[in-house]
């Protein structure tokens, strides 16, 4: 009885300690050495391991960081703030990082832009793209169906009247909405612009006239009026060019559609006058 | 058994996941993307294979002649939690790529109770070296394919009109059951 219970305490603990000693020299001589760097920047990226800069995780960041792969300010989503810490580990410079938004270029909610049916069916915009292209008139503009609103893991996109809005202070740019919007509206400008183009219709003014009320219709008025003639015109639609725009929003005013939207501040102004 | 009937049994008739009910947490649990889910079915493979055959020794030449048989699960908790931790020290230094690519479901294997069921299952079912390797072979497969098509499913339901509260788990838990019961569709092949 005695022997029996100190056989099978001796096997275990011996069994026990031959892997115990193994690993330990396998520790050894598979030591991999970490760059202090990494684990270091890796402390202070966010973590939330987006994939927004484009390698797999964080983890995969602070080694490519480390390595000089990628620069100090690759995390998008940490903005300055991270570029600013990560500089002081790897003695660079955090290179002036600006910081970005995503800015849903179609304003045509359910007043404004004409529906060709009513669509049922999976509440997903890929899914209502497969049929004709979606139920809105205009083949270009917002499904509303929310895929982006899912796509977001930082909750900065709602759907407000059948329009996807990004909420500007949320937004962190990882472009997953830009990735997933079958339409292609949504992109990644600067933070501290204040006017878009807000329609991505390439057909003749008649035309996006007919199925929305807010389309940009070609009239070229901000073109001609931009102190700075930083806005361009191609394929009918007018493009803001937001290395030289001073923000200064003529162009807004003089929209006759509204294409180009007032700020908060500035319609209630009109509303005052 | 001969080796084919080994294969079919645990990958169809008698699948780990289906018939057998073990490793129910990391199917659930890692079967929300196919490319994922492959990942972790070529990571537990390897665990499972490797751990069989030291399981195998183990017990051929230590537990039974010194008649500890009793011993067995703890023997070979222990056995697998070592090997997990070998093996990802080996993958790390010398192919970092596939190391990186299995990622967290490496360690997560630890605590896999299919690993513990196939080398238990070894030497219940009484079998020699060589069907040893193809039962675990084939329980890894068995296991991969039931992860490969959850995944497959999830990823449709993503975009189906479910029922409010049906949504997230409740509709994941009532696939498995139901593929469950198809797979019982196999029973009486070998």
């Amino acid at each position: 009885m005695n022997t029996d219970i100190i056989i099978a305490i001796s096997t275990l603990g011996i069994l026990g300690l031959i892997f115990g000693v193994v690993l330990s020299i396998a520790s050894k001589i598979f030591a991999v050495e970490v760059d202090p760097k990494v684990e270091a920047i890796r402390k202070v990226l966010p973590g939330a391991n987006c994939g927004a800069c484009g390698f797999p995780g964080c983890d995969g960041l602070a080694s490519a960081i480390a390595e000089g792969r990628a620069d100090n300010n690759a995390c998008i989503v940490g903005g300055a703030e991270v570029a600013e810490k990560v500089s002081k580990i790897t003695g660079g410079n955090a290179s002036g990082i600006e910081k970005q938004v995503a800015v849903v270029y179609c304003q045509g909610d359910c007043d404004l832009a004409k529906k060709r049916f009513i669509y049922r069916g999976i509440e997903d915009c890929r899914a209502e793209m497969i049929l004709l292209g979606g139920s809105k008139a205009c083949t270009f503009g917002c499904l509303g169906c929310g895929t982006c609103v899912e796509a977001c893991k930082f909750d900065a996109i709602n759907v407000i009247g059948g329009v996807a809005v990004v909420n500007k202070e949320k937004c962190v740019a990882c472009g997953k909405c830009v990735e997933v919007c079958p339409k292609g509206i949504i992109d990644i400008a600067p933070y501290k612009m204040n006017y878009h183009v807000k329609c991505k219709n390439t057909e003749k003014g008649k035309d996006v006239k007919n199925v929305c009320e807010i389309g940009c219709i070609g009239c070229q008025l901000c073109v001609n009026n931009c102190p700075k003639q930083t806005i361009t015109f191609e394929n009918n639609l007018a493009k803001i060019d937001y290395t030289n725009c001073i923000n200064c929003g003529l162009c807004s005013k003089k929209c006759p559609t509204h294409a180009i939207p007032l700020q908060e501040k500035e319609k209630i102004e009109k509303i005052a006058n | 058994m001969s080796i084919t009937a080994i294969l079919i049994s645990t990958i169809l008739v008698n699948n780990y996941v289906f018939a057998q009910f073990l490793g129910i947490c990391p199917f659930l649990g890692v079967s929300n993307k196919t490319d994922t889910s492959l990942g972790m079915g070529v990571a537990v493979t390897f665990v499972v294979t490797l751990a069989s055959i030291v399981c195998f020794f183990i017990q051929k030449m230590i537990l039974d002649p010194l008649g500890l048989a009793y011993l067995q699960t703890i023997v070979f908790i222990l056995v697998i939690a070592a090997l997990v931790q070998f093996v990802e020290m080996v993958l790390k230094k010398t192919t970092p790529a596939l190391y990186s690519a299995l990622g967290i479901y490496l360690p997560l294997i630890t605590t896999n109770c299919v690993v513990l069921g196939v080398a238990i299952q070894n030497i219940v079912a009484k079998y020699d070296l060589i069907q040893t390797i193809a039962n675990s072979i084939g329980a890894s497969i068995g296991f991969t394919l039931a992860l490969l098509i959850m995944a497959g499913v999830r990823e449709k339901l993503e975009l189906a009109d479910i029922p409010e509260p049906l949504k997230g788990f409740p509709i994941t838990l009532l696939s498995a059951g139901l593929m469950s019961v198809a797979f019982t569709g196999f029973a009486g092949l070998v």
